[in-house]
């Protein structure tokens, strides 16, 4: 019973989250470390270098790491204050399970796992394989990544396995295989400063993205003009060349505008077009309706500022295009998607220096959590369940047959449907918070109190782990060795610092162990991560993402590898699409045309303004780790409402006050910002909190039909003054969902 | 050395993305653990999102030095204006009061002044500052005068006015060129309010 075994105060009394501020070893400075550990930071994309000092198996500080490419030393407030999730006081050291009225107990891995296994026979035997179901994270390491798939597909046998990238890359995936057929940044980042004009479209970067930063700046250092897209005037946009205030769901109207102007002015590449693309003429018919004038009643600005960013994009001799979940995360995130990148295609500035464009992965391993087959769709090296031939190969590499490998299951969204509608009893998730990151956290609540099994493998007892019946102890990023694949696609190597701390266990031995008791044992026969990568390579062999030629060695020598690398010589492809060679059987690129429709929710009379929601600069997703340290929680404590002095005017509230943001789903109270640098048809709360000031309460339980990433960038609000709450939750600590 | 290798410091505050990277890594450095002595003004939140990191400037002539009754602020041969000494700092505060950029802060739990010495541990082995170093958007950079002559489109000054006062800095600030002094008047300082970056005024079009 996936209930919450005592109340919640109670939980944070005991498990946190909790401030940790002070370093293991004191804020002394006479302590010399015995080692300094050269590896990435695990909380973005970018997957900074960063050097971890070490003192006694224990992390005590950092050091910049100024030889890596990447970053050159340079991190965020995040990678700074990283090593203060180590030696943390919430810290889980044993697996726990849930005693109704007391809590959590410790138990004995011997016990923990028995029972986790035994609850999977069980539900599967009563109702059938698919009713339990796993979910991962695009946190975990690309071998943590391919050991859930396989653990999925041959231990477990369950169609239903998915993973959080859901919430996070699947529209830009999704749009990038369509028009070229690959999945990944079309370009390294040194490309960008080479880049005469460059979009970036709903992309926080100065928060989300940081050290992307000093590309941007030294591009325009170097001439570039700067476009960017958003619904609030974040720190880039503050000195762009043309900033857009793009009401949140009009993006279609941005773009398919701009391709109107750029036609109009004969600003496309016709020979290449001709030469290297199929589909122009369905885009040119969708398109032409796209007058400035009609593109600007759907993007809600001004027509002039649309004739202008085609003015700066068309004529550029090079351009790179960024974008983000800004435009992803629609109901119509692909469709977004499409028409960006459309207006890549059209000038032909692709697979050059200085020309292309890449999707900022947000997660730690977004790119290469999403290769690996913990996909519902997909099996490793980006490989499709549903091809025989792909099916065939993992297959042999497995030793399995073919058709004991599952077909299609559900993707993150319909899980939890499914949940709700009785079809899946039991859950097993590892590297995800969906209490905070899915959209109507009502639902979810409800979902999780229905399951008959539910197992969190975890390192703090997060909001969702709080309703397991099996907590395992799991381990941090640097309590384990691996690889991840940074934003552009460049595979990289985080180095073993530190030992997981007491009875806690490196994630892959955890599945290793789960696989013997489902008589899976032989299969999951690895003495190391190193052995997974080794798989790993062989199974991605031939696919989209080859990662054959790449080993740890080549890593660490040559500072990461860009796949495909399908060979041993091979030097790994900085760049795809050089020599307009594109993926499809056909070796062109397919224009996609897009037709704008509504957002799954608009506004009406009784829920009058715009919700966005997005991240700020010092938390990480759900906040499971940066809600942990003392730091990073006092930059950002509390989740705030941003809302334009025009409309707060209206609606009487005054900076500070506390507001209601209430939708047909749910509500948070927080403190309003009152601030001009937000459209006055919108506000904005961020979403790494949880309970009453989850900004997920108010978010549509709505997918894009093709990625099925959730809307979380609109919904409809009300918003009014309200007095503050005095509740058990509001009175808790702020990182702990209290408000202040 | 060479002049060409010299190392120095340049603020260029138009990149400044007010992340406070700078700040939370110079609370780890080894000489001041866990007080940071670097300083992010948020400048009218209001109006913008626009940020200033602010260093200690150290100059030339360091005002701070000139007031102190206890002669506790010293300088270093090559420039570096170092935070109080502490067997001679009293606490006084004249320093936090004189200094144009607001930089010394007085820390009541210590009695002392402290301020940001520029990371002398760090740079006097040929390490850069750790502000400068984290800094993810190149608002702050330790670099050669060569370098940013070279990549950067502004002009590095260090003289500033302040009303009848004149004050060279060691650090550098970016500006756009023809630029040749950074003269703050007594009607700049204080409140002003700026619809430059109002949304709503920019959705009303030209």
């Amino acid at each position: 019973m996936a209930k919450l075994p005592i109340t919640i105060p109670e939980l944070v009394a005991e498990f946190g989250p909790t401030l940790n501020r002070i370093p293991a070893t004191g804020w002394n400075a006479d302590v010399e470390p015995d080692r300094l550990v050269k590896t990435h930071c695990c909380f973005c994309g970018q997957q900074c270098g960063i050097q971890l000092k070490v003192k006694d198996n224990r992390v005590i500080g950092f050091e910049p790491w100024e030889d890596f490419p990447f970053n050159q030393g340079r991190l965020c407030p995040k990678g700074v204050k990283r090593y203060m999730q180590d030696e943390h006081p919430d810290r889980l050291k044993a697996p726990l399970m849930r005693k109704a009225g007391a809590g959590f107990v410790s138990v004995s891995w011997e016990e923990a796992l028995d029972k986790v296994a035994g609850e999977i026979k069980r539900i599967q035997q009563t109702y059938g394989n698919d009713a339990f179901a796993l979910v991962g994270g695009a946190s975990l390491t690309n071998e943590k990544a391919y050991l859930m798939g396989k653990f999925a597909r041959v231990a477990v046998r369950t169609a239903n396995i998915d993973y959080n990238g859901r919430l996070c890359m699947v529209s830009a995936a999704a749009a990038s295989k369509k028009i070229f057929g690959i999945d990944r940044s079309a370009n390294p980042w040194s490309d960008i400063p080479l880049a005469q004009a460059i979009l970036v479209a709903g992309a926080n970067i100065a928060e989300c993205a940081p050290i992307t930063t000093e590309y941007l700046w030294q591009a325009r250092e170097n001439g570039a003009r700067l476009i960017v897209m958003d619904p609030r005037m974040t720190p880039i946009a503050r000195n762009a060349d043309l900033y857009i205030p793009v009401r949140s769901g009009g993006d279609i109207g941005v773009f398919n505008g701009m391709l109107h102007v750029m036609i109009e002015r004969g600003w496309i590449n016709r020979e290449f077009i001709d030469q290297h693309t199929t589909g122009w003429k369905q885009v040119e018919e969708v398109v032409r309706r796209y007058t400035p004038d009609y593109a600007s009643k759907i993007a809600g600005v001004p027509a002039s500022m649309i004739v202008k960013a085609a003015e700066i994009w068309g004529p550029a001799r090079s351009s790179f295009l960024l974008h983000a979940r800004g435009i992803e995360h629609h109901s119509k995130g692909v469709e977004n998607c499409l028409a960006a990148i459309n207006l890549v295609v059209a000038t032909g500035r692709i697979g050059r220096e200085g020309c292309g464009y890449a999707m900022i992965t947000g997660q730690g391993n977004g790119q290469g959590g999403r290769e690996q087959g913990q996909k519902c769709d997909q099996l490793p090296g980006a490989r499709e369940i549903e091809n025989p031939e792909h099916r065939k190969y993992i297959a042999e590499v497995w030793g399995v047959p073919e058709e004991s490998i599952p077909h299609k299951g559900l993707s993150m969204v319909p899980i939890f449907e499914a949940i709700h509608e009785g079809k899946i009893k039991g859950l097993m998730a590892i590297s995800c918070n969906p209490m905070v990151s899915l959209p109507n956290n009502a639902y979810v609540r409800e979902a999780y109190e229905k399951l008959e099994f539910f197992c969190q493998v975890d390192f703090f007892l997060s909001e969702s782990a709080r309703y397991a019946d099996v907590v395992l102890a799991g381990s941090l990023m640097e309590e384990d060795e691996g690889t991840t694949t940074n934003v552009e696609g460049r595979v990289i190597h985080h180095q073993k610092v530190i030992d997981p701390p007491g009875d806690a266990r490196a994630d892959w031995t955890i599945l290793c162990d789960l696989a013997a008791r489902l008589g899976a044992g032989d299969k999951f026969h690895y003495s190391s991560p190193k052995d997974i990568f080794e798989e790993l390579r062989v199974a991605s062999k031939g696919g989209v993402s080859d990662y054959y030629g790449i080993t740890w060695d080549r890593i660490d020598r040559e500072k990461g590898v860009f796949w495909p690398c399908p060979s041993a010589d091979h030097p790994g492809t900085l760049r795809l699409y050089e020599g307009n060679k594109f993926n499809h059987a056909d070796g062109k690129a397919h224009f996609q045309p897009v037709e704008w429709r509504p957002a799954a929710e608009e506004t009406d009379s009784e829920y009058p303004i715009i919700l966005t929601t997005g991240r700020v600069v010092s938390h990480y997703l759900s906040g499971t780790q940066t809600r942990r340290i003392g730091a990073l929680v006092d930059q950002y404590p509390q989740p705030l409402c941003e809302i334009h002095p025009v409309l707060a005017g209206k609606l009487g509230i005054a900076e500070g006050d506390f507001v209601k943001v209430e939708s047909r789903r749910g509500a948070v109270i927080v403190r309003a910002s009152v601030v001009k640098t937000i459209r006055p048809d919108t506000v904005f709360v961020p979403y790494h909190w949880p309970l009453d000031r989850a900004a997920n309460n108010m978010t549509v339980r709505a997918i894009d039909p093709v990625s099925n990433i959730p809307e979380y960038k609109i919904c409809a609000v009300r918003v009014s003054k309200v007095e503050a709450p005095h509740d058990a939750i509001a009175e808790l600590a702020m990182e702990a969902g209290g408000v202040r | 050395m060479n002049p060409a290798e010299v190392m120095e410091f340049f603020i260029d505050h138009s990149r400044c993305i007010g992340c406070r990277a700078c700040m939370q890594a110079c609370e780890e450095c080894d000489t001041h653990r866990g007080v940071s002595m670097i300083h992010l003004e948020t400048i009218m939140r209001a109006d913008s999102v626009q940020t200033a990191p602010q260093i200690c400037m150290h100059c030339e002539d360091p005002i701070c030095a000139q007031v102190c009754p206890a002669d506790a602020i010293k300088k270093t041969p090559d420039g570096i204006v170092q935070s109080s000494l502490k067997p001679r700092c009293i606490g006084c505060s004249n320093c936090v009061l004189a200094c144009p950029f607001g930089v010394p802060k007085y820390k009541a739990e210590i009695n002392q002044m402290m301020k940001c010495d520029m990371c002398y541990d760090r740079t006097s082995i040929g390490k850069r500052p750790m502000c400068a170093t984290v800094c993810p958007s190149g608002a702050l950079a330790f670099t050669t005068r060569d370098n940013i002559e070279r990549t950067r489109q502004g002009v590095a000054i260090r003289d500033w006015q302040f009303g009848g006062e004149t004050v060279r800095t060691k650090v550098n600030v970016l500006v756009p060129r023809g630029v040749e002094n950074i003269n703050v008047t007594i009607e700049q300082i204080g409140v002003t309010r700026t619809d430059e970056y109002d949304v709503a005024v920019l959705l009303q079009g030209d």
